[in-house]
């Protein structure tokens, strides 16, 4: 396995308002995520996971530190990149709790939006979509829009949406959160999968107890604090 | 990928139902532009009927149209024989109400001189007058066809002929007679009192008048001229065919114009704030989605290109809805809804900018949403 490391995060640090106000959601943060690791963090609410996920995921501006992405360094107390969405377009993938699957568009057209948003032609876009629709055995419903589709069946479509453009990195935002054990386990197992033939880290937010042993690592936040 | 046509698509029945309000808004917007032009142009179309280059009437006054005037009948020989009046003929105006199949028809009474200046220009349907006495000829609004019968004052007249778009400042469809017939009736609709004054033979009640003597000029004589000469003789004053519209439009449906012209300004005004208000909502309620696009790289161009597309295809659609309704219902309405290409296009182009602007309002919100919104943290 390639051992590159795609996330590397140093003295990360996220504050919200200030004096007697503020709140430090992240304290002098370390992490560095693999290629091919599947990586959870844990942690009660508030503790700042998803906090963590945004930043990673280039969102929202951490207050101190230096974020990399596949060897990139994009924030050293200020971005370095200007086209941040590009960046995401190009090598962030997200998997949402609720899918968030675009109403009006059909299975394979969710899909091919994020290949079309990165230049390729609609005929390009729609085959890779295909493909990957029917990796994923959902090419049957793909052309089924989402509010048709079981909570499975959507997510394993979102899974879709988030590797059309082949990431380096996946940000999962309680992915099994939706459904059974059975299907959360075949999730698991197929994030797995696309992870170590992607070459890809998947980094998921969790309190799903039933999918823990799926995880390389885990790793607790507390107050603001990151412990393996 | 058209995502601004696929969201359409998607929920096409709610948005054919906005289109459908929006486009009954856009035919009352259309219709106050018709019945505005239809006021002006029906006020011009009664002067301009004649096709007279001068009116002269009594001293001291605007005209016919916009108060009482009244002429010697025999001014009209002293008109005709002025240098340069090639054609005179004299002229009356009255408003009378005529009971017809259980209703009563408020109708605008010309009375003119067969023959000369003043009559219906084109007949649309049957003949002109050819009698001396009670035939007439109506206006196609009034609902007389030729063959009808109706009594005016004393006397039944029957319909001869029908022509189109005659009607006074206030709607009503005007009907034609004879010079003669429209004396005696205005005679007969006399208040009593002067009406027994002219039985007993009372001197000056009983002088035929008229409202007006119009002059048909030769060519290259300046109207201006013959006025001022006619302005010199007493009692008499005289109009140019301009100054005659002028006072139409400036003083007769001033007011009118001025209340249409306010209520269309209402109107637009109302209509842009719907539109605004219906793509500001259409936005909010799509806040998540902009937020997901955002998170997976949409630039802003895709997601303004959404909103300003579908503003701009409400608009469009309702605008066609609204213009193929009124021009469906358009002469069912009692007073004449007059649309002209302009309005269309004018229309067009106040609803495009009222679109772009309005959805300027849902681009700023939908800019505004965080990426984060869609992780839901």
């Amino acid at each position: 396995m390639d051992r590159r490391v795609i996330v590397d995060i140093k003295g990360v640090a996220k504050h919200y308002g200030c004096g007697e106000t503020r709140v430090d959601a992240l304290r002098n943060l370390d992490l560095q995520v693999h290629a091919g690791e599947v990586v959870a963090r844990l942690g009660p609410s508030g503790s700042g996971k998803t906090t963590l996920l945004n930043i990673i995921g280039c969102i929202i501006d951490p207050s101190e530190g230096q974020v990399s992405l596949d060897g990139e360094l994009v924030y050293d107390n200020r971005w370095l990149r200007g086209d941040l969405r590009r960046l995401r377009l190009d090598k962030i993938g997200f998997i949402f709790q609720a899918h968030n699957l675009i109403p009006f568009l059909n299975a394979v057209d969710n899909v091919a939006l994020v290949l079309q948003l990165a230049g390729k032609t609609t005929a390009q876009a729609q085959a890779r979509a295909m493909e990957l629709l029917d990796y994923l055995e959902v090419g049957p419903r793909a052309r089924a829009m989402p509010a048709l589709l079981s909570g499975g069946e959507a997510q394993r479509v979102a899974i879709a949406r988030a590797l059309a453009n082949s990431p380096r990195i996946i940000l999962a935002d309680e992915p099994t959160a939706a459904l059974d054990s059975k299907r959360a386990g075949i999730v698991m197992g197929l994030l797995r999968k696309l992870a170590a033939e992607q070459d890809a880290c998947i980094i998921a937010v969790t309190h799903d107890e039933k999918i823990m042993d799926r995880f390389d690592r885990l790793f607790h936040l507390r107050d603001g604090r990151l412990e393996e | 990928m058209n995502l601004a046509f696929r969201d359409v698509r998607h929920n096409l029945f709610r948005f054919i139902l906005t289109c459908l309000g929006l486009g009954l808004l856009m035919t009352v917007v259309l219709a106050m532009m018709g019945i505005y032009n239809g006021l002006v142009s029906d006020a011009l179309n009664i002067v301009k009927a004649p096709q007279a280059d001068i009116w002269v009437v009594e001293a001291d006054t605007q005209g016919p149209f916009a108060e009482a005037s009244k002429v010697p009948n025999d001014t009209r020989d002293a008109v005709a024989r002025l240098h340069g009046v090639a054609r005179a003929g004299s002229i009356t105006y009255q408003t009378v109400e005529a009971p017809f199949k259980g209703a009563a028809l408020r109708l605008y009474v010309i009375g003119y001189e067969r023959g000369r200046l003043g009559g219906p220009q084109t007949i649309v349907q049957g003949r002109g007058l050819q009698a001396s006495h009670f035939e007439l000829v109506a206006d196609a609004k009034t609902g007389l066809i030729p063959g009808d019968t109706i009594v005016l004052g004393r006397d039944r007249f029957t319909v001869v002929g029908l022509v189109r778009d005659t009607m006074n400042s206030g709607g009503d469809p005007a009907v034609f007679l004879t010079l003669a017939d429209a004396q005696v009736l205005q005679t007969q609709l006399d208040p009593s009192a002067a009406r027994v004054q002219a039985a007993r033979g009372a001197v000056g009640s009983g002088g035929a008048t008229v409202a007006a003597v119009i002059a048909k000029l030769d060519p290259n004589v300046d109207p201006q001229s013959v006025a001022n000469t006619v302005r010199q003789w007493k009692h008499l004053s005289a109009l140019t065919q301009a100054e005659q519209e002028d006072i139409l439009i400036k003083s007769v449906v001033d007011k009118a114009r001025k209340q249409i012209g306010l209520f269309l300004g209402i109107l637009l005004t109302v209509s842009a704030v719907v539109i605004a208000l219906i793509i500001y909502t259409m936005t909010m309620e799509k806040l998540k989605q902009i937020a997901t696009l955002k998170l997976i790289g949409a630039p802003d161009r895709t997601i303004i290109g959404l909103i300003v597309q579908q503003s701009l295809a409400l608009g469009a659609v309702g605008l066609m809805l609204g213009l193929a309704l009124i021009m469906t219902v358009k002469d069912s309405f009692p007073r004449r809804v007059l649309l002209e290409p302009v309005n269309a296009l004018a229309l067009t182009g106040i609803i495009l900018v009222v679109c772009v602007l309005a959805s300027g309002l849902g681009v700023r919100a939908a800019l505004k949403v965080d990426p984060a919104t869609a992780l839901g943290g």
